[in-house]
């Protein structure tokens, strides 16, 4: 075995390389159930960021807690969030991760520092500020980690909380997941700076742009802000350029997208296909071993989506539960 | 040990009584110590109305001063909620909840729900209501039943100092999310209020003067109104209305309203809201549905107009409900009662 280049150990690197492989295939194959018609509403899929939500989470515990999107599946299944109930949910089930109550757009799992994907674009910045605070009270080191696209970069409720995060000095990295468009609206056409990342010399605070679709590049610049947060140095703006494979919804037919643009981005910037051609080349792991983990996770997506089909929906009852803890 | 002491002085007793008790009580809101990062004293202010003034001497840093950002801060109380503290936001007038809504209606309020029972949000969120303080349309408003209509918030609205601090501290040991709202006019009355720590359950309204005539429903200032329009009634007319203090607007104590209004048969509703969805159409209409046959005459509204709150005092006065007004409703349902 040749010497390891990278800043992760063999194990750590396979185990992200099955994080991100598992989105891909819970994404992929969400696109297609959802075109038979079988999951209700709609859903937002993260197919082509994965390496975002892992190369960021990769160095999170449940200690640690993120404040997810409308596109949240990603970051769900990089938090540890059980896919089997994720599945569930999206299904509108029993056995769903919120009991069928949320859906794809609400999936949470507090136990493991997942506070929501979100319905409202810019939501869950304010929320981690105070994630992040209860953390600074406690003097438990947890960091707060909040996802934003570059539409809800936009938001007031994500500018007020960066300078609420630097006012406070709280352990918050805001990570803006610039796929280009804000549903249909391109980033060129919404704002007047080039980069999401010049806005955090307007709060105070460092900020980094680096290839979102590179694995190494993330987990590397997040590391050090994360770092730094956790060792009370204060927030900090990561700013990701993804491309996203699929529409803004399933259904959309991206006709504001360039000819062969998805195409290109499948064929020369999948974060999967080069992170298993480093990891190859640098003699650390063959073909086989990754399509071992394919495999598994092909098997894993097929188990979950087959007893989120068979699961129970929600009784009527439940209709009126869980409004309150007390009423 | 019980002794006279103001509605702002009660508000300040449980908060202090609640962060001696538990330590995961903390107290956000812009001012509420005042002077932060200034070269002057410490604790300057202690809330714009001093309402926790002297809280910072003996809490320190767990009372935190915002930048005037209350989407950030409002959320951030939410956020730390749904972690395990028990924040308690100052949000200084209740006008200023459409720059921070979202976090509110759709974040705190549906956690619960949307989670499918998983998480709580122990949030309190204080803000002052009403008009009267001569500051206009966007300082003046109630805004309550914008609240009462959203399943998952607890809405509060006490009108005198014993029931300030019972529900207040109610409020902070509550799991759910509480907007808990001060009426601005009340700051200064005084009743007698026990020393000791003491909580006051949700959803039972206080009966705060009995009667067989006639039934009149309020909260916060116009219950004071109230009672002003029943001891004139009973003076010139021989008239005793009962006027029941709702106290927590939802829950809301329907049994109590209801027993009432099948006891005298009519009803009044006494709201300083605007009157269009107001918690005084909620009741008239629910005594309609439920205890029809018990009316003897058709349910009153007493509102704040369909207007904004106008600033020169000579309207503002005619603005809120006033005594004269209620006795005049109250005429609509008992011919023998005198015009006011």
């Amino acid at each position: 075995m040749s010497d390891n280049p990278f800043p992760l150990s063999l194990e750590d690197l396979m185990r992200a390389y099955r994080t991100m492989r598992t989105i891909r295939d819970f994404e992929e194959r969400l696109h297609i159930e959802f075109a038979k018609g079988d999951i209700p509403g709609f859903v937002h899929l993260y197919a082509g960021e994965e390496a975002v939500a892992t190369g960021v989470q990769m160095h999170l515990t449940d200690i640690d807690r993120i404040a997810s999107t409308h596109r949240g599946h990603g970051h769900c299944i990089a938090k540890g969030v059980d896919v089997h109930e994720m599945m569930a949910e999206i299904y509108g089930k029993a056995t769903g991760s919120c009991r069928g109550k949320g859906g794809s757009m609400h999936i949470a799992d507090l136990s493991k520092g997942m506070m929501g994907a979100n319905g409202i674009l810019g939501a869950g910045a304010p929320l981690i500020c105070g994630a992040a605070l209860a953390s600074k009270f406690r003097g438990d080191r947890g960091v707060g980690i909040t996802y934003f696209g570059d539409g809800a970069a936009n938001q007031g409720t994500v500018l007020e909380s960066m300078n609420l995060a630097a006012a406070w000095d709280l352990p918050v990295v805001f990570v803006v997941e610039n796929n280009g468009y804000a549903e249909s609206t391109s980033v060129e056409f919404a704002t007047g700076v080039d980069s999401y990342v010049d806005r955090a010399s307007g709060f105070g605070m460092p900020g980094v742009t680096v290839d979102g679709m590179d694995f190494f590049a993330v987990y590397e610049a997040a590391g050090e802000i994360i770092r730094r947060a956790r060792d009370g140095g204060g927030p900090a703006l990561l700013e990701c350029s993804v491309a996203r494979f699929y529409g803004h919804f399933e259904g959309d037919a991206q006709t504001y997208k360039a000819k062969g643009e998805n195409e290109y981005n499948r064929e020369n910037r999948d974060c999967l296909k080069s992170f298993r051609k480093r990891v190859c080349d640098a003699g650390l792991a063959t073909d086989r071993d990754f399509d071992q983990i394919d495999l598994e996770v092909a098997r894993l997506i097929d188990d979950a989506v087959a007893s989120a089909k068979a699961a129970p929906l929600p009784k009527p009852s439940e209709l009126l539960t869980d409004v309150y803890v007390s009423y | 040990m019980t002794r006279k002491i103001s509605y702002k002085t009660a508000i300040n007793e449980a908060l202090d009584q609640e962060m001696t008790r538990d330590p995961s009580v903390i107290l956000l809101g812009e001012d509420i110590v005042g002077g932060a990062g200034a070269p002057g004293e410490a604790d300057a202010w202690g809330g714009v109305l001093g309402v926790t003034k002297g809280l910072y001497a003996k809490h320190g840093d767990r009372l935190l001063d915002t930048p005037l950002s209350e989407s950030a801060y409002v959320g951030a109380a939410i956020g730390a909620a749904a972690c395990g503290m028990r924040p308690v936001a100052e949000l200084m007038f209740i006008d200023f909840m459409g720059v921070c809504f979202d976090q509110i209606f759709n974040q705190a309020a549906k956690f619960r729900y949307m989670f499918g029972g998983k998480a709580k949000t122990p949030v309190v969120i204080r803000t002052m209501v009403g008009a009267g303080f001569r500051a206009a349309a966007q300082h003046s408003q109630m805004l309550t039943p914008i609240f009462t209509h959203i399943p998952g918030l607890k809405v509060i609205c006490p009108s005198n100092a014993y029931d300030a601090k019972g529900l207040l501290i109610q409020s902070i040991r509550d799991d759910d999310p509480v907007i808990f709202c001060e009426h601005k006019n009340l700051y200064g009355s005084e009743c007698a209020v026990p020393t000791e720590s003491y909580t006051i359950p949700f959803g039972e309204a206080n009966i705060v003067r009995e009667g067989k005539d006639v039934t009149i429903v309020s909260y916060g200032l116009t219950v004071h109104r109230a009672l002003d329009a029943a001891e004139s009634l009973a003076r010139k007319d021989r008239i005793e209305a009962e006027v029941i203090d709702l106290r927590t607007l939802s829950p809301i104590d329907w049994d109590t309203v209801m027993e009432s209004v099948e006891k005298t048969g009519r009803l009044v509703v006494v709201d300083e809201a605007h009157p269009r969805c107001s918690l005084a159409c909620d009741i008239a209409a629910y005594a309609a549905q439920h205890v029809f046959e018990a009316l003897k005459a058709a349910p009153q509204m007493v509102t704040a107009p369909h207007t904004p709150t106008p600033f020169s005092p000579s309207l503002e006065d005619i603005y809120i409900p006033s005594a004269d007004a209620i006795v005049a409703a109250v005429g609509k349902t008992i011919a023998r009662v005198k015009a006011a």
